[in-house]
């Protein structure tokens, strides 16, 4: 079941300059790993080292904050779209 | 060092310290961390000294050093050096010895602090040499970017919440800008002005041109110190939305402090939001050092981030100089709005009610001792959120044009005053 992931500009480095990648994973936690498997090096990125996300990573399921869904644990089902998004200012 | 990046070294990961050149970006490759404009103060302590300060036009840009541009500003010469005003009946109401506001209502030319890093973000912008700038804003940003890009010469997009006050629609639209209503919360607009920026070639102000932009608020401690006779207020009540002025207050006091222009003493940073969106003061309150992100619903629609980006960074502020936070409900900030404009005469937004409000609940705790001395930032201008406050401010009294009437109304008034 592909699940869009959209990379930001930081880390598309690691993907080979993609913006878009696809995983089929069935929650956030395993789209993390899975994108690790064919992009090393990205988890590190993502996750601090006690395994939880960074302070100033947000990351989005259908544009919904996954805090206030279930963190790492939010399903994810054919369709759906993943948004990793640096923290900004305000304004 | 290249002196055509004036005073500035690099950017700097403020998490893992990574250095970046002078350039349109904003975090850190490898941790996401925020960037932050590194400064050469050995040569800044040359020439910024309070005769140099003295000697040169009452704006903002009296600090020119310690702003990140690299040649001499080209947008918003006149802004800045807003009244602080010694605020004694204000001070008598809330109960505290001495108050002062620093009144950015009348800043220029768009009547809130957000001048202030709009003059520094778009000067810098010109200088990497982009045409098209642009921003994602709760209104007051979005007000400044137009009005600045528009006598600049520059074209404009910003990009806002859908729910935002008339006021601030009008006062974008104005300037010719292109103005985006997105539907959905701040949060919402700033999710997708990231992916945005990320995509076309414009200068967002708060987005890839942020660590110059965040900087352009510490001109408003700055001023403090040098209005209150070049020395650090006691105590500062700072409003929070993405919690940056808060953070920049103290970096400006430390600035100064470190360059000798103020004496290396103490001072206290308190931080204000509304209860309907309180991610930062309710870790603050809870003592945690890390915050959960909220769903605004609040009439301080200028503070409505849910999601703050420099909270984390907030808290280590209230936290190292013994600052506290509190919020305050929508009446609550009614009534700060009121208190401010019946004993100073100056009319704040709902930001302001919220700073208030928050002064008098700190001050009742004594979390900020009766004895001491405060300052308050007040950073933008009631007219533009009359939305919040029609209908709770009194009602005129309306009659004919005639001088028996008017006589009639000034008796029963009198009447009601004094109980027979």
């Amino acid at each position: 079941m592909p699940i869009n992931v959209r990379i930001p500009t930081p880390l598309r480095q690691l993907t080979g300059g993609e913006e878009l990648v696809i995983v089929t994973a069935a929650n956030v936690g395993a789209a993390i790993a899975e994108m690790q498997a064919k992009y090393p090096g990205i988890k590190d990125r993502l996750l601090d080292d006690k395994g939880e996300v960074r302070r100033f990573v947000n990351v989005y399921v259908n544009e919904e904050d996954i805090r206030f869904l279930q963190n790492q644990a939010t399903p994810l089902k054919d369709g759906d779209e993943i948004s990793i998004i640096p923290a900004i200012a305000g304004g | 060092m290249d002196k055509h990046e004036g005073f500035m070294k690099a950017l700097k990961c403020r998490e893992c310290g990574k250095e970046y050149p002078l350039s349109a970006t904003h975090v850190c490759e490898f941790d996401f961390g925020p960037l932050e404009v590194a400064y050469d103060y050995d040569r800044i302590k040359q020439s910024l000294t309070r005769a140099a300060i003295e000697s040169r036009p009452r704006t903002m840009w009296r600090y020119r050093e310690l702003l990140p541009i690299a040649g001499e500003p080209t947008v918003g010469f006149q802004v800045g050096y807003t009244p602080l005003v010694k605020a004694d009946r204000l001070a008598k109401r809330l109960g505290i010895r001495e108050l002062w506001v620093k009144n950015d209502t009348v800043n220029y030319p768009t009547l809130s602090f957000k001048d202030r890093v709009v003059s520094v973000a778009l000067s810098r912008s010109r200088e990497l040499g982009f045409k098209t700038v642009a921003c994602a804003s709760t209104g007051n940003l979005a007000n400044s970017v137009a009005a600045n890009a528009a006598a600049a010469g520059l074209k404009s997009y910003v990009f806002i919440p859908s729910d935002l006050e008339q006021g601030k629609v009008v006062n974008s639209l104005v300037y010719g800008a292109n103005v985006i209503s997105i539907k959905g919360h701040y949060d919402e607009v700033n999710r997708l002005c990231a992916e945005i920026a990320g995509k076309f070639g414009w200068a967002f102000v708060n987005v890839n041109m942020r660590p110059y932009y965040a900087e352009g608020s510490k001109s408003m401690g700055f001023e403090i110190c040098e209005q209150l006779g070049w020395r650090t207020p006691q105590h500062t009540v700072v409003p929070m939305a993405s919690g940056s002025l808060l953070t920049k207050i103290h970096k400006s006091y430390q600035e100064f402090a470190k360059l000798g222009l103020v004496a290396d003493g103490s001072w206290h940073i308190h931080g204000a939001q509304a209860t309907g969106c309180n991610p930062i003061s309710s870790a603050e309150k809870a003592g945690m050092d890390f915050f959960k992100p909220v769903k605004p619903n609040t009439i301080a629609k200028s503070l409505a981030i849910g999601t703050p980006a420099d909270g984390f960074y907030a808290l280590k502020v209230m936290k190292e100089t013994a600052g506290h936070a509190d919020d305050v409900t929508d009446d609550e900030v009614r009534e700060g709005i009121r208190l401010l404009a019946e004993c100073e005469g100056i009319f704040a937004e709902t930001a302001g009610g919220v700073t208030v409000g928050v002064a008098k609940k700190l001050i009742a705790s004594g979390k900020i001792p009766a004895g001491d001395s405060a300052v308050l930032c007040i950073t933008g201008n009631g007219l533009k959120t009359l939305d919040a406050v029609v209908g709770h401010v009194g009602q005129t009294r309306e009659i004919r044009p005639s001088l028996r009437e008017f006589e009639a109304m000034l008796k029963d008034e009198e009447k009601q005053l004094v109980p027979a």
